[in-house]
């Protein structure tokens, strides 16, 4: 992510705006190029899920296509499709949001997010982020005007911000604690306890909490904690997630914002500026996959378990320890064993074995001696990866006496 | 233990360490659920999917309706039975509707299987009439769809 030196150049061009020229540029371009280069490669660097869309899914998006449905819906989404969600989230997590008033619809949660920081961001407003974390989170904070505060995290506290390194960094311009758990690229998921904590410091400062969900419903053997079910943040908490990774929808860009009416009523107004509406196609293709969509997801909750279980266990044994991810679809080894950097490793590896994994630094400084895996990839290609990687080690280990 | 069976029939290939690791269980355990179950019949075999046509020689199919007058005391039992111990018959099923047995017929080329309806099937006493169905294409079996990897690959080699 944060590679400052490729910008230089942009900086100087006057009919760039400074916070674009300025903003570093996802780390891993080069990589890119590189893998194009290499031939047989196994990506281990996808981030997405490798399951095509249920056909159920798929279906009704191709219906609402027969059928015409290719007109722009309201602002805030189909009402159809927010009343389903209400149900769902009431159904999931106990909660209760009006789906007329404090439910919107968005291309994707990534447009969530960045409606979100823009519509309670005020200039050098300070927003909490944890270190490494989803690559769009600083440069979604910078956009929007505001100051991204990282806190680091490590293996210790098993990659969870804690409450009080978090109050460590609270000043006066703090707007909001932005997380995201079940989290990308470390696969940790938070605790009630951790979540307590959290939510006692933002009711203690008067704080926004801004939840990325996304990976809700990718947790193995653990309950997912839905942050505005704590008790009394549902008022203070944005919460943002969508049908992505629940149901391998990534290329229909549908998501949603739950939270009260009048941060509801701030979106929109951005929303409705910039979107317009979310697709239309995507938004039936949403309630067929609320309605009629839990087998499969659970199928593939179960499928990408087996293959977390295998990613976890080979690469422990191979030397690379790896905390247990109870979330998302990624492991996050450290390889400071090996003596490389992250990135380092990330091309050698490439290079040498045709895997490509992404250098854990791509998500922040705290990342360095960690690689992110992601293991929503077929099995026989996760356990050639391993093999490869195995070599590679053992390669590498003998170099070095 | 379903869950072991679920990654078998994916994956017949699938060795005991790898299914003990996915399923969180004891290799000694896996292996002697895996054991058991291939001396109950639970696991009745383990087959490769081929991909015939890839090779040029495909073998001629048919799905053969078959209407049948069941026998008293054993019903359709006995005649399926007279019916799937041809070898040129790779699946039978008893179906509910206008018929009675499904039938998956394979021979070598259209003249083995007429020969096998005209003097195998039909004149059997319990026969009432075929309905032969010669397969022209086959777009997926037992789940799996014939379509190469790379055809199903496309996500973006890194995404974040």
């Amino acid at each position: 992510m944060l590679n400052t030196k490729s910008t230089a150049t942009n900086a100087r061009d006057s009919l760039i705006s400074q916070k674009v020229a300025t903003l570093p540029q996802s780390g891993i371009r080069k990589f890119f190029d590189l893998l194009s280069s290499v031939e047989d490669v196994i990506s281990l660097s996808i981030g997405e899920p490798d399951f095509v869309t249920p056909w159920h899914v798929r279906e009704a998006g191709i219906y609402s296509l027969e059928k015409g449905y290719t007109m722009y819906t309201s602002n805030s989404g189909m009402p159809e499709l927010r009343r389903e969600l209400a149900h769902y989230l009431e159904l999931r997590y106990g909660l209760s949001y009006h789906p007329e008033h404090e439910i919107l619809i968005t291309t994707g949660s990534s447009e969530g997010l960045d409606i979100t920081l823009r519509a309670i961001i005020n200039p050098d407003d300070e927003v909490i982020i944890p270190d490494p974390c989803y690559v769009a989170y600083p440069a979604d904070v910078i956009l929007a005007g505001g100051v991204p505060v990282l806190v680091p995290t490590n293996e210790e506290n098993n990659f969870v911000i804690r409450a009080t390194d978090i109050e460590a960094r609270i000043t006066k311009q703090t707007k909001a604690i932005l997380i995201g758990y079940p989290a990308n690229p470390t696969g940790a998921i938070i605790s009630k306890k951790e979540a307590n904590a959290i939510a006692a410091l933002a009711k203690k400062y008067d704080l926004l909490v801004i939840s990325d969900e996304i990976y809700a419903r990718l947790v193995y053997g653990a309950e997912h904690i839905c942050f505005p079910s704590l008790p009394g943040m549902k008022e203070r908490t944005i919460l943002i997630s969508g049908f992505s990774k629940s149901h391998a929808m990534t290329g229909w860009r549908i998501g949603y914002v739950a939270t009260e009416r009048r941060f509801i009523q701030a979106l929109t107004k951005i929303h409705q500026y910039t979107m317009l509406s979310a697709p239309t196609m995507a938004q039936i293709a949403a309630i067929e996959a609320l309605r009629n969509g839990e087998v499969e997801v659970e199928r593939m909750v179960q499928e990408y378990n087996r293959r977390r279980r295998l990613i976890v266990k080979r690469l422990n044994e191979i030397g690379l320890p790896c905390f247990e991810p109870k979330g998302a679809f990624y492991a996050f080894p450290s390889i400071r064993a090996t003596g490389m950097s992250s990135e380092e490793f990330a091309e050698k590896l490439l290079v040498e074995e045709g895997v490509a994994v992404v250098p854990g630094t791509a998500f922040g400084q705290c990342g360095e001696g960690f690689i992110r895996c992601c293991y929503a990839t077929s099995l026989p290609d996760i356990e050639e990866a391993l093999r490869r990687i195995d070599r590679f080690i053992k390669r590498n280990r003998l170099n070095k006496t | 233990m379903k869950e072991i069976f679920e990654i078998l029939e994916q994956n017949a290939r699938a060795t005991p360490e790898q299914i003990s690791t996915m399923v969180d269980k004891p290799v000694k355990e896996v292996e002697k659920i895996i054991k058991q179950a291939e001396k109950d019949g639970t696991i009745v075999k383990y087959k490769a999917i081929i991909n015939w046509p890839k090779l040029g020689q495909g073998d001629v199919w048919a799905l053969i309706e078959v209407r049948v007058a069941p026998q008293r005391g054993v019903g359709f039992d006995t005649i399926a039975e007279r019916i799937y111990q041809f070898p040129a018959v790779y699946s039978a099923y008893l179906v509910s509707g206008t018929y009675d047995l499904a039938i998956l017929v394979r021979g070598k080329n259209m003249q083995e299987i007429s020969s096998f309806v005209a003097e195998k099937l039909a004149p059997l006493e319990q026969v009432q009439s075929t309905v032969t169905h010669f397969l022209l294409k086959r777009y997926k079996e037992n789940g799996e769809t014939f379509l190469l990897p790379k055809e199903m690959n496309k996500r973006l080699p890194i995404t974040l």
